[in-house]
């Protein structure tokens, strides 16, 4: 792969659907770069030093400098290596604020949500999560006819852009929802288009490379939800 | 959708939306003119906006050439590259990644963080939200020293307003008449120079001045709200 524009290094966790995007990116534009697991429970100092706001992955550290927030990331890497690979934004002003419509429905409306499922104790709280969370997935296959405009499988058309991206990093837990919660996320007989774009999605090299192991995220999504319940427990 | 048809640049707002003002503040930074201005009562929604903002039937939406763009900061950007004129998000990418961050912290940190402030009522709730509200005040203190660099600019955006000027800048008409009612200062210029010189600097600007309301309609508005709630007059 090629080494284009000085040095990259990201900070992350395997498991992370954020850190998952900016993989993808990095993956598609052709880019190589040093990857450091980082533990959460234990932080590095480069990565506290790197995101002091928030002190969590992903971070991208070019040429020493730190871009932190996975959106962020993605727009960055797309920015700074124009020349690199395909464009992940389209080069209309127009088209370019439905992907960033879209990605901001992702973010505000499906993944808050299904955050909440990880974290809320009851499962009352964490069946509504999951209706809040799927009632979005209604809509975004909506959002992937307006911004795919018929011209392909992909939110960016024929081709992987910014919102395939940002959806792309969260495939491998959306393929655990099944399996932790009984309920499909993406459900081929409700949002067929999205249906076919996950299946489009992993064929691509760079999913292959870079999607983690379904299985082993399940397991860990097991035990992130026993130790927050354990918390949440100690802490009444 | 007929009824937009002939007109070039609409603005679907409502005055009072933080939003809504920052996307005017972003129109005024860029010299864009001659925009029609739609009020919307929210209580009564009209076709056009429903129509325009099918997903979350909320202001505000930018309507150009009869085509809708809705969500503030993507609106500021479309604004930015649809129309030739000062640039709001910088040119390069890493100062374009630094706006980026800031404005999302802006939006998913300082502002939840300020908002059960402007939500409380007694005396006893302002003191103990006000201080929940600081911390995210000191982040944006260190952030536009970082973007102002040494040489003391006065904008995040650098020598000119920019994509983190208006992005808080949505929100500063709001904060000074909570301020005002409350008889605090979020932005204090002992603890907070820059953010103090900022705030001054932001409201003193032509275009902002011309795109935002005025702190005083805002101060009745709030204590009108705040009476209707607790069914007392303060």
């Amino acid at each position: 792969m090629a080494r284009v524009g000085g040095e990259l290094k990201l900070l992350g966790l395997w498991a992370s659907p954020f850190v998952t995007r900016a993989k993808l990116a990095l993956q598609i534009k052709g880019l190589s770069y040093e990857y450091v697991e980082e533990d959460l429970g234990n932080k590095s100092e480069l990565l506290l030093s790197s995101n002091p706001v928030h002190k969590a992955v992903p971070v991208l550290i070019h040429n020493g400098k730190p871009v932190c927030e996975s959106s962020v990331i993605v727009q960055y890497i797309d920015d700074a290596f124009a020349g690199s690979g395909p464009s992940l934004l389209p080069a209309d002003p127009y088209q370019r604020a439905v992907a960033c419509f879209w990605a901001a429905y992702l973010e505000d409306k499906m993944l808050t949500p299904w955050g909440r499922v990880f974290k809320v104790k009851t499962d009352e709280e964490k069946a509504e999560a999951m209706r809040q969370t799927i009632a979005a997935v209604d809509v975004l296959e909506d959002g992937l006819k307006e911004c795919s405009g018929g011209q392909g499988p992909f939110f960016g058309g024929d081709s992987v852009g910014y919102v395939d991206i940002l959806l792309g990093g969260m495939v491998s837990w959306v393929k655990a929802s099944e399996p932790l919660s009984g309920s499909k996320l993406i459900d081929a007989e409700k949002t067929p288009l999205l249906a076919a774009w996950m299946e489009r999605f992993c064929e691509l090299d760079a999913a292959k490379a870079v999607l983690q192991d379904v299985d082993r995220v399940v397991e860990y999504a097991k035990l992130v939800m026993t130790k927050n319940a354990a918390r949440a427990s100690n802490n009444n | 959708m007929a009824a937009a048809a002939g007109v070039e640049l609409r603005l679907l707002g409502e005055w009072l939306s933080p939003y809504c003002i920052r996307v005017k503040q972003a129109l005024a930074v860029k010299g864009v003119a001659g925009y029609e201005y739609v009020e919307e009562d929210l209580e009564h929604k009209s076709e056009l906006l429903l129509s325009s903002n099918p997903v979350h039937g909320k202001v505000p939406v930018l309507i150009h050439r009869g085509a809708p763009v809705c969500e503030s900061l993507v609106i500021v950007q479309y604004v930015d590259e649809a129309w030739a004129g000062p640039a709001i998000l910088p040119s390069d990418p890493y100062e374009r990644s630094r706006a980026r961050f800031w404005a999302a912290y802006i939006d998913d940190k300082f502002f939840p963080s300020w908002e059960p402030f402007f939500k409380s009522k007694t005396a006893e709730d302002r003191a103990e939200t006000f201080k929940n509200a600081i911390p995210a005040v000191e982040t944006l203190e260190k952030a536009l020293t970082e973007c102002s660099s040494s040489e003391g600019k006065p904008f995040f955006g650098g020598d000119s307003i920019g994509y983190v000027d208006v992005a808080l800048g949505g929100y500063l008409a709001w904060i000074k008449a909570v301020d005002e009612v409350a008889g605090t200062s979020l932005f204090d210029e002992a603890k907070f120079p820059r953010l103090a010189a900022w705030a001054e600097r932001f409201a003193a600007a032509d275009a902002v001045r011309d795109a935002s309301p005025a702190v005083e309609d805002i101060v009745v508005f709030y204590k009108k709200m705040q009476a209707a709630e607790t069914g007392a007059e303060h």
